[in-house]
């Protein structure tokens, strides 16, 4: 269904504004032929964009260990787990073409550097922990982030998120297992999962975004409810749900300020490197140039791929426009 | 040319027998044949459905949101048209 | 390990090496499809044989130490599933090639009385969406752009001389060879011209005859394949995961 933005002209805009932010106050969800500020409409599809970015970019440091997976069981859960990241990509970019912008463009967008990603997945897997730890905490952290999704005032978005969450129950659980077995297996392995907590913790943490003091989109967001939580809220559940579960793993999270603070009701927690996140961010990650490198490559030499697949349709009249 | 030329299909999909199709979502394909696998792979990997449509996304034709009072507001006044709006005596069963 | 001890064991080795090492192989896909709808297609393929691998080796013994610890020369899958990916074009070729044979294959197992009937029941449903996706493939490659044409035709014409080996006799595996290879033929050659492509002419074997990939034979790629694969679990020995 392509959606086009009404004739603003006919229309007594204010009154429409008015209707609009009746429903968002309503907690109603807004749908895709609704009329809508342009400026809820953009920063829906860079969120929604991102977001599915994410997903397909995400696929990159976790495929790097199919190969490698060192059992028939590990490797099995491990494709399905990357298969469904690309099924969360789809539904995503699914969500926000109802907002009028096309899968395509919004992969030049990527391709080109002028939409981002999740700046975790610009850092590298580079052991089997790796994995784990990308299932305990990154998808435990995007899980923390999107859960409240599931009720953002657009309802195409607010679909994919509950049909993405319920499918994402396994990543994390299946993150958490894989630790557990290093854990608790050879000396070897016990420091592999060690370290490689000690690597993602960080990230993980950064993976809410900036401090709220210095978030720029956060409060339009939440005031459209596209946004539920603020980056600390959601940063400080994060770190309260891990340090038990840490502990079950018998690992440590590398943070020497970490420790309960019994007046606040949660733990206090260390500073976080700011200047990472942004030279991350920047583009100066350990793998930045790798994902996008390779996301392009795969694009670039699947043209030809689509363009048979087009031209056949075309041929035998099975397309429609 | 480039992935364009893949026009945007919707997809529903039936849970089980007994139930109507629903809409599940939407995906590129080429064609129908194609839509139909995909749409297989995507949305009943997990055995969600026994059956799936897909319909060419331009091919459907929706209600427009302007329209919404003259549509859908006249259905509202008619009570008559719900069994609650009928008073039965207390203890009277099976209606 | 009891390796191909009894016929039983040789043709569970025979059947359960094809499917992982050509699931391994479409893993390798994860990340570099043509299309994203095609990761999910790709996958779900690859998932599927992955699990009909693990059944049938865990006939023979543990399926890890089987997977993990055997040698190249041990691994009894035809040459034809180890072949790298190449284009998408290569993986479509290798896919009907295997995909057609396989299901003819499944479906003779599966209507027969013998230890295999139950699995391949099962996985016959599976295989016959595996040969629909490559068939798809092929008429849209065959029959769509110049350059997709060329590529396709170039990949039948390279994978066809590994395809002589799927109709070789295998210890402990009874079905109609002549049946399955009859079968095979008119069906690959029913879709290939539909694509407008040639079935390719040439032999349908290498010209070596030490044997083949069911000897324990194998092509070079296939034992980068197997360091890849075997790494990890052989660094840890004893290790479980």
């Amino acid at each position: 269904m392509t959606t086009m933005a009404p004739d603003a002209g006919a229309q007594d805009t204010m009154a429409q504004e008015a209707v609009f932010d009746a429903a968002v106050a309503a907690d109603e969800r807004i749908e895709p032929r609704d009329w809508m500020p342009d400026a809820y409409r953009a920063t829906l599809v860079r969120q929604i964009a991102q977001h599915a970015h994410s997903e397909i970019i995400g696929m990159q440091p976790e495929a790097n260990w199919i190969t490698r997976a060192p059992s028939l069981r590990r490797k099995a859960i491990l494709m399905a787990k990357v298969q469904d990241e690309a099924g969360h990509g789809l539904y995503l970019y699914s969500a926000a073409e109802t907002l009028g912008t096309g899968r395509d463009e919004l992969l030049d967008k990527l391709h080109s550097g002028r939409q981002k990603y999740s700046s975790i997945f610009n850092y590298p897997t580079l052991t089997w922990a790796d994995v784990g730890a990308i299932g305990w905490l990154v998808d435990g952290a995007a899980i923390t982030n999107q859960v409240p999704l599931c009720r953002c005032s657009y309802g195409p978005y607010a679909r994919a998120m509950v049909r993405i969450c319920k499918e994402e129950s396994f990543h994390q659980r299946q993150g958490y297992e894989l630790l557990l077995a290093l854990s608790r297996g050879t000396e070897a392995q016990h420091a592999m999962a060690q370290d490689a907590v000690d690597r993602w913790w960080w990230p993980s943490l950064m993976m809410f975004g900036p401090p709220d003091a210095e978030s720029s989109h956060s409060a339009q967001s939440m005031a459209w409810k596209i946004k539920r939580h603020s980056n600390d809220e959601l940063r400080q559940r994060f770190v309260d749900i891990c340090v038990p579960q840490a502990a079950s793993l018998g690992l440590t999270l590398p943070d020497p300020d970490l420790r309960w603070n019994e007046e606040r009701g949660h733990h206090d927690f260390g500073a976080i490197d700011w200047t990472e996140f942004q030279e991350v961010l920047r583009g100066n990650g350990p793998c930045n140039d790798q994902r996008i490198g390779q996301r392009r490559r795969a694009h670039e030499e699947g043209a030809w791929v689509r363009e048979a697949a087009a031209a056949y349709a075309a041929k035998h009249g099975k397309a429609t426009a | 040319m480039t992935n364009a030329d893949w026009p945007l299909w919707e997809v529903f999909v039936r849970s089980r027998r007994g139930l109507a199709h629903t809409h599940a979502g939407s995906l590129h394909a080429p064609d129908a044949e194609m839509a139909l696998r995909n749409a297989r792979d995507l949305y009943t990997r997990r055995s969600e459905g026994v059956s799936i449509w897909v319909v060419p996304s331009a091919e459907v034709t929706a209600s427009s949101p302007d329209e919404k009072d003259p549509f859908f507001e006249p259905a509202a006044d008619k009570p008559y048209r719900h069994p609650t709006f009928y008073e039965i005596p207390e203890g009277v069963k099976h209606l | 390990m009891t390796l191909g001890e009894t016929p039983l064991a040789t043709a569970a080795l025979a059947l359960g090496d094809d499917a992982l090492v050509l699931s391994h192989r479409l893993g390798e896909w994860a990340g570099h499809a043509p299309v994203l709808e095609e990761e999910v297609a790709l996958a779900n393929i690859a998932l599927d044989l992955l699990g009909q691998a693990r059944s049938l080796l865990s006939l023979v013994g543990d399926e890890d130490e089987l997977a993990y610890l055997r040698e190249e020369r041990s691994f009894r899958n035809a040459q034809l599933v180890e072949q790298p990916n190449g284009d998408f074009a290569r993986t479509i070729a290798r896919q009907l090639y295997f995909s057609v044979h396989q299901h003819l294959l499944y479906g003779q197992l599966a209507a027969g009385d013998g230890p295999f009937a139950p699995l391949a029941g099962k996985a016959v449903k599976e295989v016959a969406y595996h040969r629909d996706h490559a068939e798809h493939w092929t008429l849209r490659l065959g029959d769509g752009t110049e350059e997709s044409h060329a590529r396709m035709q170039r990949a039948l014409d390279d994978l066809w001389r590994y395809t002589g080996e799927l109709f070789e006799p295998v210890e402990g595996l009874s079905v109609d060879r002549t049946a399955l290879r009859e079968g095979w033929l008119a069906a690959v050659t029913e879709v290939v011209e539909r694509a407008t492509l040639k079935l390719p002419d040439g032999p349908q074997t290498g010209a070596w005859t030490a044997g083949a990939g069911r000897q324990g034979i194998h092509t070079e790629p296939f034992g980068r394949m197997l360091a890849e694969m075997q790494h990890l679990h052989r660094s840890h020995p004893g290790a479980s995961w």
